[in-house]
């Protein structure tokens, strides 16, 4: 590990790395490289101390017993300390209801979150599944303009409410995000959650490069060559808007018939 | 031994249970003449509406050999069922397609398995608790559990919770279960019989937590032993596989593994088939030679000509059954084409791609294919493998390249889709 790389905690994957968002750590890692800026992934597996002075923490999805002890290791860990000091989080799913205020676990009994958002997660009772498309209004790109609509792939239980102290990720376009109030996510300060899987960074690009201009700047932050992303991005949101649009036809078609 | 009724030749014995039958096979029947294939789930559906509870039925006085886990089932079915008629049983198996109720139906409610006395039945792992009870006596191999389709399946734990439920209070069944998989020896403990076997795990990520009791689960180093650092639940004493020999427990040789088919999970999948066939009386090294002769299971492992180029078709449909595909390809050199879909059947989303150390692919020619190539294109990028993208049949793309040998490795429907473009 060189001393001026950027590093990238990935956080307990063993539980909260259930669908694939370690991803995002690759991601943001491989946008520094190659920028030709240094960047080191740090896996950190639970039950081993959490390093207070990576850059970015990047936590994922997982299961509801493990989203439970994931929270006990990382409130006893300092999380709290290293965002203090001016990291940066990236929360998808578990690890979004995890660093809010409460959760409710699997066999009902609220837990205390990490706090690092205030928001806080309650079962709906059915799951939230599909493609999930989202008006970015809580944060613009890294050059100030409009960040582009983000895509991906919701998978979850919880409804999500956020209290004053954090604003949503971004409005729902397709989906259903947080479940309450169109909004997704939720951002404060520099910690972002989301219900973003895709992994979030990957179809997102303008997303993974807003979170590095918060370490690097955006300065440091060249272009880079995202036609394969590029590709991906229209087929993803085509899709989403066909099958809003399927829907909505048949349902239009239906009702004529009445 | 429940003889077939003479009349119709079906297994069932009531009259709404034959009638279902019979309706079931005209249905498939003709489904088939208006389709040119298949039909055997929409007959299964038409019989199990009929007479619900017609599996009850058909199982009936069938010695039944099940098959069960996340990946490899349709391979050791396959073996097994090799293992038994080599034994002289007369075996009813179901051929990959359903392995769910309507699939075991369908094939149960064959002329051919009016006669038969031994069922080798590959069942999926989430409705396996559904059916088990249709069974008796059943033999069950369970072979391991992980990350699959998770926006149908939701957890990996509560499978084997359905596992555990399911064998509760069944002093009938006996389970022969992979020692290397805390899921599975969770699961499979709750059988009043058990024969474990160290058949290997290569992905242990679904495993971190104890299944049990939620604490951490500890991987000795250099040894396959592992234990939950909480509670009791540990690796317990099995059969274990010495290179190519299988040893009991005691250490003695019970026979030699060596598969038709290539890939070291095929080696644990054998020794799985191998214990089970030898708790349904075959001899061991009878069932061994009879694992060695499978060397093609529903198109998978095969090799066809398309063009001139000669086409190894793999599948894989999750991150630990591409691992294994990932180790069985390295070195050899081969262009790849990966395909990969996102439909129903193979988990609608391809978040799991970044579970799959493509990394391992650089420096080769990569191809991808299928509906989700440009999602695989992506973290093709990232893995910093350069690949080409095809669009459309792969069958087409093949007849028109120009390597000699290539290995396709596709996901569920992106190798049905395959097969179905080969006419195969």
């Amino acid at each position: 590990m060189t001393e001026s790389a950027v590093r990238v905690c990935l956080v307990y994957p063993e539980l909260l790395g259930t669908y694939g968002d370690g991803g995002n750590a690759t991601v943001l890692a491989q946008r520094l490289r190659w920028r030709g800026v240094p960047a080191d992934i740090v896996p950190v597996a639970a039950g081993t101390p959490l390093p207070a002075a990576c850059d970015i923490y990047v936590l994922g999805g997982g299961e509801d017993a493990p989203q439970t002890l994931a929270t006990k290791g990382l409130s006893e860990q300092g999380l709290s300390r290293a965002v203090d000091a001016g990291a940066v989080v990236l929360a998808v799913c578990a690890g979004l209801q995890l660093i809010g205020t409460t959760f409710t676990a699997a066999d009902g009994t609220v837990v205390d979150g990490v706090g690092l958002l205030d928001c806080a997660t309650r079962p709906r009772g059915s799951r939230m599944i599909g493609e999930l498309v989202v008006e970015p209004t809580g944060l613009d790109a890294a050059d100030g303009s409009a960040m582009p609509p983000l895509t991906g792939f919701e998978n979850h239980g919880g409804i999500t409410s956020l209290g004053p102290g954090a604003r949503p990720l971004g409005t729902v376009l397709s989906g259903h995000g947080n479940g309450a109030d169109h909004a997704e996510g939720a951002v404060a300060g520099k910690v972002v959650g989301t219900y973003l899987h895709g992994p979030a960074l990957a179809p997102n690009p303008a997303l993974a490069d807003r979170l590095l201009s918060w370490v690097v700047g955006p300065s440091a932050l060249g272009p880079i060559d995202d036609a394969v992303v590029d590709e991906l991005r229209s087929e993803r949101l085509a899709a989403a808007a066909g099958a809003a649009d399927g829907w909505r036809a048949t349902l239009k078609a239906l009702r004529r018939r009445d | 031994m429940v003889a077939p009724t003479r009349r119709t030749g079906t297994r069932a014995r009531s009259r709404r249970g034959q009638a279902a039958v019979l309706l079931g096979r005209l249905t498939s029947t003709t489904a088939r003449r208006l389709r040119g294939s298949g039909g055997s789930v929409i007959g299964a559906r038409v019989a199990l509406a009929v007479a619900p509870s017609v599996l009850d039925e058909l199982g009936a006085g069938l010695r039944a050999a099940i098959v069960s886990g996340t990946n490899g089932k349709s391979t050791t079915t396959a073996m097994l069922a090799a293992a038994c008629r080599a034994g002289g049983h007369a075996v009813v198996s179901n051929v990959e397609g359903s392995n769910l109720r309507s699939g075991i139906v369908g094939v149960l409610s064959t002329p051919a398995a009016a006669g038969a006395e031994l069922g080798v039945l590959e069942i999926d792992e989430l409705v396996l608790p559904g059916l088990l009870g249709s069974f008796e006596h059943p033999v069950v191999v369970l072979l391991n559990l992980s990350r699959d389709q998770l926006d149908r399946f939701g957890e990996v734990r509560t499978v084997a919770d359905g596992w555990r439920r399911a064998l509760l209070g069944r002093p009938d069944v006996t389970a022969v279960a992979n020692a290397d998989d805390p899921l599975v020896v969770y699961g499979a403990s709750a059988a009043a019989a058990v024969v474990f076997v160290g058949a290997g795990l290569r992905w242990r990520h679904d495993a971190a937590s104890c299944p049990a009791c939620g604490g951490g689960i500890v991987n000795a180093l250099g040894s396959p032993d592992w234990w939950c650092d909480r509670c009791d639940l540990r690796r317990p004493a099995c059969h274990e596989i010495d290179g190519d020999r299988l040893l009991d427990e005691q250490g003695r040789p019970v026979a030699h593994v060596r598969p038709g088919v290539p890939g070291r999970h095929n080696v644990g999948n054998g020794a799985l088939a191998i214990v089970a066939a030898t708790r349904l009386g075959v001899d061991a090294s009878v069932a061994a030679d009879a694992v060695g002769s499978v060397t093609s299971i529903a198109g998978r492992y095969q090799t066809v000509v398309v063009g001139g180029t000669a086409a190894r078709l793999l599948l894989a449909k999750n991150p630990a059954g591409w691992a294994e595909l990932l180790a069985l390809i390295d070195g050899n050199g081969r262009p790849l084409v990966l395909a990969i879909n996102a439909r129903i059947a193979d988990g609608r989303d391809p978040s799991w791609l970044w579970d799959v150390e493509y990394e391992a692919l650089r420096g080769r020619q990569v191809i991808a294919a299928g509906d989700r190539a440009a999602d695989l294109a992506v973290r093709l990028r990232y893995a910093e493998v350069p690949c080409e993208v095809w669009h459309g049949p792969v069958a087409d793309r093949l007849r028109g390249h120009d390597a000699a040998e290539v290995d396709v490795l596709a996901n569920y429907t992106a190798f049905a889709d395959l097969l179905r473009e080969l006419r195969l």
